[in-house]
Order: C-alpha cells, then structure tokens, then sequence
C-alpha cells in the first residue's frame, strides 16, 4: 500500500506557543486515517498544513508522492471538511456543490451531472435549491461533503467533521460516512478527539497529544498496546495503579506484575489495565493477583460494572459480561488477575485515577 | 434546577399581565421617541416640501432650466460619483486589512479612521489648502506642472473623500469579524485562486454592507457644504456644487430655488436609504421562498 500522506518533521509555533512538534507519519492510500488526541494537542494545525491552508516552519509535506510544503493551497486537490460547515452562505446547495468545478472550468453539462451524482450520492436530492440556513446541521454537513468530493480530490481531510452535531446525528453520519468511504475509497483523514469515532472509521490511528504523536498503529494496536501513558489513558478507559519496579515486574501489594522490562529496580512504574482486562477468580490464581472487596455491581446491558475496593486508600473498575457474574456480590472477597496491564515509567500527564471513557 | 416560572405569574399581583404602571411608561417612551423623530427630522423635511409647494411650479420650472443650477447638479454627481468609487474601493482593502491582518500600530489606524466623524469640514477644507495653497506644502510644486488643485474639481473630491472615508470600512469591518475566513478556506481548498475567492466569496457577503456603505457615502457627499465651501471658492457655474448653491440662494434672497435643490437633495438622500432597505427585504423574501 502507497502513502497518500507523508509528513516529515513537522513543526508549526504561533508565537512563543508551538503547536505541533516535530510530527511524521504516513497515511497509506484509500484508507481513513485518524489525527486522535485532546483539544489543543496540535491535530487540526497538522491537517490546515496538509491542505495548505497553514505552512510549516520545518518539516516537510508529501502528497501521492510530490512535496507539497510550500505549493498553493488551490492546487493540491484536496477536500477539506470543516466542523462548522463553512458552507457558501450566498449560495444554495446546487452551487455550493458546483464551486469547486466552476473554478476548476469543468464545462456546464459535465458540471450538472457531477452535482447531480453528489446529490444522489448524499441524499439531498430534495434540497438542491435551498440555501444553507434553512438545512439541519446533518444536511449541512452533507453539503460540506459532497463540495468537497466534488472535483475528485486525492485527499479528504475531515476536522471534527461530527464535532457540532447531536449525539444520534453523529452516529448516524459516522456509520454512512463508513460506507460512503467503502464505496468510494478516497484516501482520508479524519482530525476527532473522540476516540470511539477514530477506533469505529479509521484503519490506522495517529494519537497527538500536546503537539507531538504520541503512537501511530492499527486501532487494535493503539487500544491493546499502548506505546506511551498517555495513550493508555486517552484511548479506552483505563484503571491506574502505582508501583515499584522489582526485576522486570512492578510490585503493587503482593502482586508482581510483568512488563517493566526495561526499567531499573526500585524506581516507580505505573500500569494500567482496562476494566474489561481485569479477571475476577474467587482464588487467587496467579501472582499478578490482588486480593480485593465488592463495593457496587452496575449491570449495564452487555456487561455489568463492578467496583472494587483494594484498600482505604484505592478502587478499580472492572466489567464483566453478566454470565461471569457468579459469586460476585457486594461485600464479597475476590482476587483481581492484573497480568494484561500495560506497564510504563511514570510520565507528565499521568493520572492517579480511572482515565475516563 | 428549573427555570423560575414567567415573571408574570410569579407575583401574586391583583392584575394578570403587565401592570397599568408599565403600559403608561410604555406609551410616555413611544411618545418620546416619535416627537423625537418627528421634530428632528420631520418637521425640516415637511417644511421643506410645503415651501416648494407654496413657491409654485413657476418657481420649480425655472429653477431646474437654469444653467447655473444644472451645472451644480452635474458637479455634485461627479464628485459624488468619484468619491464613492474611491471610499468603496479603498475601504473595502481598508477593512480587509483591519479585520484580517495585524500589524504594529493597527489599533491606532483603526482609531484614526473615525477622525473624520470627529473633526469639523471646515477644518478639514482648511487643511487642505494648507497642502495645496499657493504657499502649502505641495500647491507650488504642483502649480509648476500645470495643475490646479484648489478652487478646482480635484481638491474638491480630495475634501468630500476624506470626510467620507469611515463609512464604508465601518460598515464591512463587523461583517468580515462576524464571518470569519472559513468559507474563504474552503473556497481555496476548492481551487479557487485569491481572485476568484475574493470575488465570489468576500464580496457577495459584504454586498449588503457595500450597498449601505456606499449609500451613506454617496448621501454625505451630496451633503457636503464646509470643507467644499474652502477649498473651491464656490465660484458660480464652476466650482459651485449643489449645496454651495443653496448657500448663496439664501444669500441672495432667493429662498424659492434654494428651496427647491435642497428639496431635490434631500429626495436623492432618503431614495438611496430606503431603496437599499427596500431591496434588502425583498431579497430576504425571494430566499424564504426558496
């Protein structure tokens, strides 16, 4: 697979204040990539670059293959989605779809079939002659989509394309944002700090957190092997527990738990587990165990989850699917199997407690 | 918390609805504000018609066919219309700058453009000639080339310009801040050059704020009286506008022509206010309906 995206070192400041740092990543052709990360943490700076719309102060930018850093914004051929639409006011939805092959000359015949297709394609056959204030923020959104595909671009940069939607809304687009794409596999990339949408549309995450790239993976590798805290923290929820490092194992009571390979004895390791990696046994079955007590148990539809008291001092989350429910009550003793942790030395932006989901 | 409930039915007055005390106050501020409306700019203009009115058709005939006059009119227009094509254009790169750029000093520009609104046209007149007088500061140089621009059409239209700057930038300024530059993005992403964003994106969404920048413009330039006065030297059937006309018709005791262009001039004024606004809601109703 060819990439359709490489980035090269790129840097942007504004000011004193920089706003991504020294990013690279590819994003192979045909698929949707997602930038994931938290508000701030650089990702829509790192797609404004890609389209042109900013210019790096290092780094450099490939596309399918040439180096676009410096080339003007109009002739990279890329559709840009923004959050809140930015739709042609002045112009109904027939002309906000043909701006793009107006200016591109594509002669009118040709240019009122393509709207045409583009209207079927999203669903607005009906509301060609409306202007953009009398549609919903779903319609809206559609429009800003089918402007942008338009002129068939090579790219498809979404920011935050559901960011401004209600919940049903969002899901409903994300699941026919998924087909569209299978049906028309323009290579994509989609900026959300919702790691739910990247892990449901993308085949390859890039996690950013404070301008930086934290890991770039497959959603399974960024949901099961988290390359850095953070990521541990910021994809899936997480429970977090402070030990010790003691020959490659991190200490926490009387469980050893492995993976801290590569850390020195004695110093601080932190491993997070997420709720449903936390195995439950009556016994205590392994030596990652800690024995612990029943607080709550909160049956949430396809899983249940339970709260889990270890001391005075500190809880986990765990859930289980109804059927491993046997034998877990309030106030029962049960030992909690901690071996699928992720261990890492303690970083900034660790949290102490349950990240949240 | 739910939101308190009306806050009509919250008290336990003895009438439901407003009280007798704030429909009086209501009727004293509407009151207020027509006898306001009426007095000040009303009355002025009813007393303006009834004095044509009353100095007949004679009067109107023979002041519209004099020479005199049709030269004032026709002097007007040309400054009007070369003021108007300058403030638009100037200010529209003007405001583009001040909404979309920053620079050292931009906050201080941006105060100055309001100077004009400040200071009196007789001072501005005065420190035109200051430039241009045959002792200012550029009037000799000038004079030396062949050209003359006081009591003549260039200094005329430099005066009415400068008085007539503010208005189109205050116009497109909020406009430019409330839209933001994100259809301008999208455009360009769309392949669309800097050209053709400007003139399929920017303008249309400035279009009302043009039209009512250069409405305004167009109606102060017609108005124009002290900075023209000074730097033309309203000489007769030359540099005398319409406004100076009026000027010397009430000098000259001839209130019924003065009377009559100033009649002329205030219809042009309120036909370029409420043709705009006119125009405005029907577009708006042609978009409901689509």
């Amino acid at each position: 697979m060819s990439s359709a995206i490489r980035l090269e070192g790129i840097t942007r400041r504004f000011g004193s204040f920089t706003a991504v740092e020294d990013v690279s990543f590819e994003a192979p052709s045909g698929s949707i990539t997602a930038l994931l990360g938290p508000s701030g943490s650089g990702k829509s700076t790192v797609l404004r670059i890609i389209a042109g719309l900013e210019v790096p102060d290092a780094g450099r930018v490939w596309i399918e293959g040439e180096e676009q850093t410096h080339g003007p914004v109009e002739h990279r051929r890329v559709g840009f989605v923004f959050q809140h639409y930015a739709l042609f006011r002045h112009m109904t939805v027939r002309r906000n779809i043909a701006f793009g092959l107006k200016v591109g000359k594509v002669p009118k015949a040709q240019r009122d079939q393509r709207v045409d297709e583009l209207l079927a394609l999203t669903q607005l056959e009906g509301l060609a002659d409306r202007y953009p204030d009398r549609l919903s923020g779903g319609q809206r959104q559609r429009v800003a989509l089918a402007r942008a595909l338009a002129p068939r671009p090579r790219l498809l940069l979404l920011d935050e394309p559901f960011g401004a939607l209600d919940a049903r809304v969002r899901q409903e687009l994300r699941t026919w944002l998924a087909e569209l794409h299978r049906e028309l596999g323009v290579t994509s990339l989609l900026v959300t700090h919702d790691q739910e949408e990247a892990l449901e549309l993308a085949q390859r995450i890039v996690v950013m957190n404070e301008g930086r790239v934290e890991q770039v993976g497959s959603p399974a590798d960024v949901y099961s092997r988290p390359a850095t805290p953070f990521v541990a923290g910021f994809v899936g929820a997480a429970n977090v527990l402070s030990g010790t490092v003691i020959s490659g194992h991190v200490q926490y009571g009387d469980a050893l738990v492995a993976g801290a390979d590569g850390l020195a004895d004695g110093s601080p390791a932190v491993a997070y587990v997420r709720p449903h990696d936390l195995v439950l046994s009556p016994v205590q079955r392994s030596g990652a165990s800690v024995p612990a007590q029943v607080e709550s148990v909160t049956p949430l539809g396809a899983v249940a989850r339970v709260r889990l008291r270890l001391d005075a001092m500190k809880t986990l989350t765990a859930e289980l699917p109804p059927s491993q429910l046997d034998g877990i009550a309030p106030g029962s003793r049960v030992y909690i199997d901690l071996s699928r942790a992720s261990v890492f030395a303690p970083g900034d932006g660790v949290s102490d407690e349950l990240s949240p989901a | 918390m739910n939101a308190a409930p009306p806050a009509g039915r919250l008290s336990a007055a003895p009438f439901p609805g407003p009280s007798v005390r704030a429909t009086v106050v209501r009727g004293l501020l509407i009151a207020a504000a027509l006898a306001y409306v009426g007095v000040l700019l009303l009355a002025p203009m009813g007393g303006i018609v009834f004095s044509v009115v009353h100095a007949g058709w004679d009067v109107v005939v023979s002041t519209l066919s004099a020479p005199d006059v049709v030269h004032a009119f026709l002097l007007t227009a040309i400054i009007t219309g070369l003021v108007v094509a300058a403030t638009t254009v100037m200010g529209v790169v003007t405001a583009l700058t001040l909404a979309r750029d920053s620079f050292p000093g931009l906050r201080l520009v941006d105060a100055l453009i309001d100077l004009p609104f400040a200071l009196s046209p007789v001072v501005v007149g005065l420190m035109a000639v200051l430039l241009f007088g045959s002792t200012g500061w550029f009037g000799p140089t000038l004079a030396a080339h062949g050209i003359h621009v006081l009591f003549a059409l260039p200094s005329m239209v430099l005066v009415t310009a400068f008085i007539a700057v503010p208005f189109t930038i205050r116009e497109v300024v909020p406009v430019l801040e409330a839209s933001g530059t994100e259809e301008e993005e999208a455009a360009r992403t769309l392949g669309a050059s800097a050209w053709q964003v400007f003139r399929h994106i920017t303008v249309p969404k400035l279009r009302w704020a043009l039209a009512y920048g250069i409405a305004l413009s167009a109606a102060r330039s017609i108005g124009e009286v002290g900075a023209v006065l000074i730097v033309s030297g309203a000489i007769q059937g030359r540099t005398e506008t319409a406004t100076l006309f009026v000027y010397r018709a009430m000098e000259n005791r001839q209130p019924g022509a003065a009377y009559v262009v100033s009649l002329c001039l205030a219809a042009v004024s309120v036909l370029l206010l409420t043709g705009i606004e006119a125009l405005r809601r029907r577009h708006d109703r042609i978009r409901e309906v689509a």
